[in-house]
């Protein structure tokens, strides 16, 4: 199964280069909102890597997600300034609210909930990054307000997908 | 992905925009062609030392842009078409006081720039009027800049004498949140590419390094290593081949100097690189960029863009015969890959696991080749260190630490935000005189500086003057320079679990140490923050047996680990162990948590003068603990309960005590 959209992706990359990898597995994230399992053996073909290889190396990293992304993609900073302030519980009231655990995307398909070791806004702490924008100071009852406002949008505010 | 859908789109450029020449950059950078009449007012235009038309100013770096900057930058767009008011508006990155974000400065043509904090859209119509009619209104006024030649605005404080800003010292952070991120044009005008220009044509390669080890500089990104030294390495291989990498791949949580750089400044980085690369005598440079940082890497796509436009980067650089050519490559959220070697590996395509060392990277490297990696903050010291001469830069610090360090000041404390303050300042003054000490009226309890790898500093060693040593002389280390205060709030027993389940995660798994026994570790601080209730089987006598083991599974740890990041991942255990034992054993001993942080530990009882019986709680129990009649005090059956929390979150009266 070809995925044309990949495909144009690979182009893109016409010599077998091992340093390569990374940056075309960024790529098909980026495009797709995940890695499938079509895509890697496709990548593993391109680049004439053993597909074990190119799922080692996504498997390593943490920005590689080989579930699709809900349409309201909740990231929670789990950084220490974060923690200090209390992320722990935001985390909590995140996972009770939605009902899934980091690194899972609701059945529906709605939400997806994924743990970020650092935003790099730790000025700001507890962060908690929605489809890219950020919700600076939040507590547990302030994000189960927000989840709900953008349940009720139906996750197309401004999101990526 | 992320902090980029925050922002409206930018707005093409005026027509009339001050400008400079290809003729003028070269002229400014050296090279002999005259620069054409009236190229210092162009030039005095671009440090906007005066403007001719107001010019606003939003500070819309990622921590301003999560604080509402974004909105504040639309409302000002609409004011301005609305009233039809002629005016500038410039995104600069952040000044670095993340607390009194949103900032929107605002600079009149014959009036020093002011600044104001907490600029939410709703009040920018009203400040604008205000502002634009002559007068600053009280609310939101933050302080104005120092202007030679303008009447200062009468009331209105300046800015250098901030208590935030007047004991710092800014060298690297200087243009961060002044000027345009976008504009070469303006960097230069501040002088910017001077000081490669300079080396490229009057030292060699060796006389640079010779310079910069003269200096004293540092490594920024932790180890502290000489920087000048670490290129003689290089430089002494004589390969054909070599390269430099920016390591900006800043996985410290609680540290982001790199990020707020390349998002306001990031021409000073591109100078840095270029200097470093002529230094040991590389043709190809690599950025390794965090991925999670969207806004900076986009910044630093065009800072290289327009470089290359002007002849700074690509071949041949200002004719000297040198030549560079930069790549940036997309960090994939490792914190390993801040190792060297991991960093190699993982832009080599592989997974980011460190290798034994020697060879080091400055002899074998990347693709086999010598290889220097410097921290973004490192790179970003060289255009002044090669701008006024090592002399110079050793005039500041301490004997064995020279220059500026830059620190991430987050956490429980007033004034969050980046800091940059000459090595040798007192840990006190930069926690209570620069960040304003501890909200709330709490009392302080500790600083953990330097990130996972790094330690506490508890209040008796407030007077610590920090420097690469001294640092190290009370179990902590420099680390990055994230500084995390800490407040009686705070219990260490679980900031050390926080960073030992954080190494856990990170750990790549290659030497067995490291895998194994900080996994180890993270048990026997989630044992001893465990309740009795949740206990089974035999969990209490593995609990014991983990306390008895604790100190010698740390001291296996770092010494038999292979990489700096095991070899540093018990720090937080012995440095919370080392000065809060206390906190230690009234979890162990007592099975109490003096900060009523551990929920586990905590014993629950309702106060049956405020319970109103509203059943809030009662629902809320997952485990059926709370019993009472509707419009009755409620009771927790201790028994029963498992100790969550729940409850507390659940009373909106505060009746559920905790203790």
């Amino acid at each position: 199964m070809v995925q044309p959209d990949i495909q144009s992706i690979l182009e893109q990359y016409p010599q077998p280069k091992r340093e390569n990898l990374i940056p075309i597995l960024q790529a098909v994230q980026e495009r797709c909102g995940y890695l499938s399992q079509e895509s890697m053996i496709q990548i593993g073909n391109r680049l004439k890597l053993p597909v074990s290889k190119v799922y080692g190396v996504a498997t390593f990293y943490n920005q590689f997600r080989f579930q699709p992304k809900g349409k309201v993609h909740c990231q929670v900073c789990r950084g220490t300034a974060c923690h200090v302030k209390g992320s722990a519980k935001v985390l909590e009231a995140l996972k009770q609210t939605l009902k899934i655990e980091p690194g899972q995307t609701s059945r529906d398909g709605m939400f997806s909930l994924e743990v970020v070791a650092c935003i790099g806004a730790c000025g700001l702490a507890p962060v908690v990054a929605i489809n890219g924008e950020f919700h600076a100071g939040v507590t547990p009852d302030s994000i189960r307000k927000i989840i709900k406002s953008y349940a009720k949008k139906g996750g197309d505010n401004g999101g990526s997908e | 992905m992320a902090a980029a859908n925050n922002r409206p789109s930018v707005a093409e450029p005026r027509a009339d925009a001050v400008r400079l020449g290809p003729q003028d950059v070269h002229h400014l950078l050296g090279a002999a062609a005259p620069g054409h009449v009236g190229l210092e007012s162009t030039l005095a235009l671009l440090r906007r030392d005066r403007v001719t038309r107001p010019t606003i100013y939003v500070g819309a770096g990622t921590c301003g842009l999560g604080a509402g900057a974004g909105k504040t930058l639309a409302a000002v767009r609409t004011y301005l078409a609305d009233r039809k008011v002629d005016a500038d508006v410039v995104e600069v990155g952040c000044i670095g006081l993340c607390s009194a974000e949103p900032l929107l400065d605002i600079q009149l043509p014959d009036r020093p720039r002011v600044s104001f904090k907490a600029v939410t859209a709703d009040p920018v119509p009203i400040l604008l009027d205000a502002v634009l009619a002559g007068s600053v209104p009280a609310e939101h006024v933050f302080g104005q800049f120092r202007t030679d030649g303008l009447p200062a605005w009468p009331g209105v404080p300046y800015l250098d004498e901030h208590p935030f800003f007047a004991p710092q010292t800014r060298w690297v952070l200087a243009n961060c949140g002044l000027i345009d991120p976008t504009s070469i044009d303006e960097y230069i005008a501040r002088g910017g590419y001077r000081a490669l220009a300079r080396v490229l044509r009057e030292q060699t390669p060796a006389e640079l390094c010779d310079a910069v080890e003269a200096s004293g500089l540092r490594g920024r990104g932790g180890g502290g290593f000489p920087t000048g030294r670490k290129w003689k390495f290089a430089l002494n291989t004589g390969a054909a081949q070599k390269y430099v990498i920016c390591n900006a791949d800043e996985g410290d949580p609680g540290a982001f100097m790199d990020r707020a750089v390349i998002e306001g400044d990031p021409h000073r980085l591109v100078e840095g690189l270029a200097i470093a690369a002529y230094g040991i005598g590389a043709s190809k440079a690599y950025v390794y960029i965090r991925a999670e940082y969207p806004l900076a890497i986009e910044r630093l796509i065009q800072a290289l863009d327009q470089a290359k436009r002007y002849g700074l980067l690509g071949s041949d650089i200002l004719g000297s015969g040198f030549s560079l050519e930069v790549l940036i490559k997309q960090g994939a959220g490792a914190f390993v890959c801040g190792e060297e070697t991991a960093l190699i590996h993982s832009i080599e395509g592989r997974r980011g696991m460190p290798r034994p060392r020697p060879p080091f990277p400055a002899v074998q490297g990347l693709f086999g080749k010598p290889t220097v990696i410097n921290n973004v903050e490192t790179l970003a010291n060289l255009p002044l260190l090669a701008t006024n001469g090592p002399q110079w830069f050793s005039a500041v610090g301490t004997p064995t630490s020279r220059g500026t360090k830059v620190f991430a000041l987050s956490g429980k404390i007033a004034r969050t935000g980046l800091v940059e303050v000459a090595m040798g300042t007192k840990l006190r003054d930069i926690v209570f005189a620069i960040g304003g000490g501890i909200p709330n009226g709490k009392a302080y309890k500790a600083v953990q500086i330097g990130g996972p790898s790094g330690g506490c500093i508890p209040t008796q060693h407030l007077d610590v003057e920090i420097d690469y040593e001294s640092l190290k002389s009370v179990g902590a280390m420099m680390g990055s320079g994230g500084l995390v205060v800490m407040d009686e709030d705070t219990c260490m027993v679980d900031v050390a679990k926080f960073f030992m389940d954080f190494i856990q995660r990170e750990s790549c798994g290659k030497c067995i140490p490291c895998r194994e026994g900080t996994k180890r570790m993270l048990e026997i601080l989630q044992r001893i923050t465990r309740s009795r209730r949740m206990e089974k089987g035999a969990d209490a006598l593995l609990r014991f047996k983990g306390v008895m083991y604790m100190e010698r599974l740390a001291d296996v740890i770092r010494d038999t680990s292979l990489c700096g990041l095991g070899q540093t991942a018990p720090n937080p255990v012995l440095s919370t162990l080392r000065w809060f034992r206390d906190e230690y054993e009234a979890h162990i001993f007592e099975r109490r948590c003096p900060a009523h942080v551990c929920t586990e530990l905590l014993h629950y009882r309702i106060d049956t003068e405020e319970c109103t019986g509203c059943t809030m709680c009662a629902r809320h129990c997952p485990a059926d603990a709370i019993v009472g009649a509707a419009k009755t005090p409620h009771y927790i059956v201790a028994e029963k309960c498992i100790g969550c929390g729940s409850c507390v979150q659940a009373c909106r009266l505060g009746a559920v005590i905790a203790e």
